[in-house]
């Protein structure tokens, strides 16, 4: 029998509906585990724990009453520190925000609010969503719960490692250039990158607007897809919301992937990919095979560049939305007003941002600037459009793109930080879904000496349940989603 | 010898653009690695682009508009809640002028 930690986001909706437990016997079974785990893995900056206590009484009063309740019921939910949750300290693991409490709501957390899903606390992440590795944290680093010593991924590592470590159920992350996959991978756990549009942004705070989407990271594939249907849908408080009806995610996982057409970019296995990644993606495919796909290796050429145009897309476009912090209606501001407003603001911008965010802004100004406007921003917009055109031709022949999530195993803390271009290239089979807004997931495949290997499954726009379904047939079929770190 | 993309003087001005004070020292170590970064970036100018039009957003939507009505906003306490400074019912800012 799982304790009741360890149970699934469904598993725990189910015994606490059928009177087996209580919501408050689960959210305390949560919080004893983040108790006895976070000196070592530091997956979370707040936790609010009587909140929850106190959600999750209430949703036992409203059950033995006979009153109905929401998808979500009783369910213990971790939220990446960059959506906002109305008085709940919301820092993108800045010091900039490090008091910065919201007065309003995500539409996310909105929605899980109306489904009674109970949030638990707000999880670590490179400050501002800029890092793969969770090390550019104000509050400190996550560690990896398969070796604390290596990182968890980023820059959704809080919600990963909380998730692998039942330290939550369920977990909210964001993706701007594989910041839930990447994490996903590297602790063995589920995250879906959604179709750009399909989940609403309000109150996510922007880094790069029209690449990032929040998303779901989960135990299994079941739990992502219930997730989904929660979050997903068209808000009119976000101008890119997509408008499209509502969908239970749930109802398209089955057991089979009879005529799935899969497409392998040998892009996804360019230099430097791990030998044992490549293997166990490999064996995933046919993996598939088995249970009726077929697979076929192709070519997107332009998928080469799509490190680079990330880059400069993604700097530019955090130049911009990060000007708003200057330390005047929230945020950090040196104590001494001595100067004009815009030394004043330099200098809130040097205390307030760490080492990798100030990197970004001033490239990302450097590449918008006059002269460079051309060659960099509007070059790389360019390189993008051939990008999303490589894509749009592979999915008239495949339903589903796959390669291995990243191109090796999880590091070692401080292995990369000192040199940011090479960190930059581990994202390099990540960030080509977030230029097209396709939606994408990584799913985990096996292991290399114990630390974990992730697939990334990926489809065309808002074909979510094709990812799903391919995801969730793999793993009915395997018993990755069995294993657990030790650290439990 | 690297091929030099900006020199320590232009990170200077930029960074003085971006608004965000740099030490002597981040001036140096930023000036190379945005070297390295931008020798990086150069890749893309392999691409053929002519008669490609830039893809800004990935969506087709343009100009998504409401009604324009009158809903309830932030009450100004809650407005002013995580100014590091105010006065009465203002932000309080350094010196303009």
């Amino acid at each position: 029998m799982p304790k009741l930690h360890e149970l699934t986001a469904k598993q725990t909706i189910q015994k606490i509906q059928d009177n087996e437990v209580t919501a408050q016997e689960c959210v305390q079974a949560v919080f004893e585990t983040i108790h006895k785990l976070e000196d070592k893995i530091n997956a979370y900056v707040t936790l609010v724990e009587e909140e929850a206590l106190n959600k999750a009484k209430e949703i036992d009063r409203k059950i033995s009453d006979g009153k109905p309740v929401g998808k979500l019921a009783g369910v213990a939910i971790a939220v990446k520190d960059a959506i906002c949750t109305q008085g709940i300290l919301t820092t993108c693991s800045s010091r900039m925000l490090q008091n910065f409490v919201p007065p309003y709501d995500a539409e996310v957390i909105e929605r899980i609010k109306r489904e009674d899903g109970i949030i638990i606390g707000k999880t670590n992440m490179d400050e501002f969503a800029m890092g793969s590795s969770t090390e550019t944290s104000y509050f400190g680093p996550t560690r990896n719960p398969w070796d604390t010593s290596r990182v968890p991924g980023g820059s959704s590592g809080g919600s990963a490692a909380c998730i692998a470590t039942n330290e939550a159920t369920l977990a909210l992350g964001t993706d701007t250039g594989g910041s839930i996959r990447c994490p996903a991978s590297y602790c063995s756990v589920v995250g879906l990158k959604p179709t750009y549009g399909l989940v609403s942004r309000y109150g996510l705070i922007a880094y790069a607007n029209s690449l990032e989407q929040i998303g779901p990271m989960t135990k299994d594939v079941y739990d992502c897809a219930l997730f989904l249907s929660v979050i997903a849908g068209h808000d009119s408080k976000d101008g890119t919301s997509v408008n499209v009806e509502p969908k239970d995610y749930t109802k398209c996982l089955k057991n089979n992937a009879k005529g799935l057409k899969i497409g392998v970019p040998k892009e996804f296995f360019g230099e430097g990919t791990n030998e044992a990644v490549e293997k166990q993606v490999w064996n995933a495919i046919h993996k598939l095979e088995e249970r009726g796909a077929s697979h076929e290796e192709t070519s997107l050429p332009n998928l080469e560049h799509s490190l680079a145009t990330y880059y400069i897309i993604a700097m530019s476009e955090a130049s911009s939305n990060l000007a708003r912090y200057d330390g005047l209606r929230y945020g950090y501001r040196v104590d001494k007003d001595d100067g004009d407003w815009a030394t004043v603001y330099s200098k809130n911008r040097r205390d307030g941002f760490g080492a990798e965010v100030r990197r970004r802004i001033i490239l990302g100004t450097y590449a918008l600037s006059a002269g460079y406007y051309n060659k960099y921003y509007l070059k790389a917009l360019k390189v993008r459009t051939l990008i999303r055109e490589n894509f749009t031709e592979a999915f008239k022949k495949f339903d589903v793109l796959i390669g291995p999530t990243m191109p090796f195993p999880p590091f070692k803390i401080g292995e990369k930080i000192q040199d940011p271009l090479a960190l930059y290239m581990s994202d390099v089979d990540t960030v080509s879904t977030n230029l097209a807004g396709l939606p994408a997931i990584s799913v985990p495949c096996g292991f290399t000496d114990g630390l974990p290997i992730g697939m990334q499954i990926t489809a065309p726009p808002l074909r979510e349940d094709l990812t799903l379904q391919a995801a969730y047939t793999f793993e009915q079929n395997t018993d990755y989603k069995t294993k657990k770190p030790a650290i439990n | 010898m690297k091929k030099q993309h900006l020199s320590k003087k232009e990170v200077e001005h930029v960074a003085w653009l971006a608004h965000i004070e740099l030490s002597d020292e981040e001036k140096t170590l930023f000036t190379e690695q945005f070297n390295e970064i931008l020798e990086y970036f150069k890749k893309i100018d392999e691409t053929n682009t002519q008669n490609v039009e830039p893809t800004y957003n990935v969506l087709d939507l343009t100009n998504v508009s409401r009604k324009d009505e009158t809903k309830p906003s932030l009450p100004t306490k809650e407005a002013l809640r995580n100014a590091p400074k105010k006065e009465k019912k203002f932000f309080k800012a350094p010196r303009i002028v």
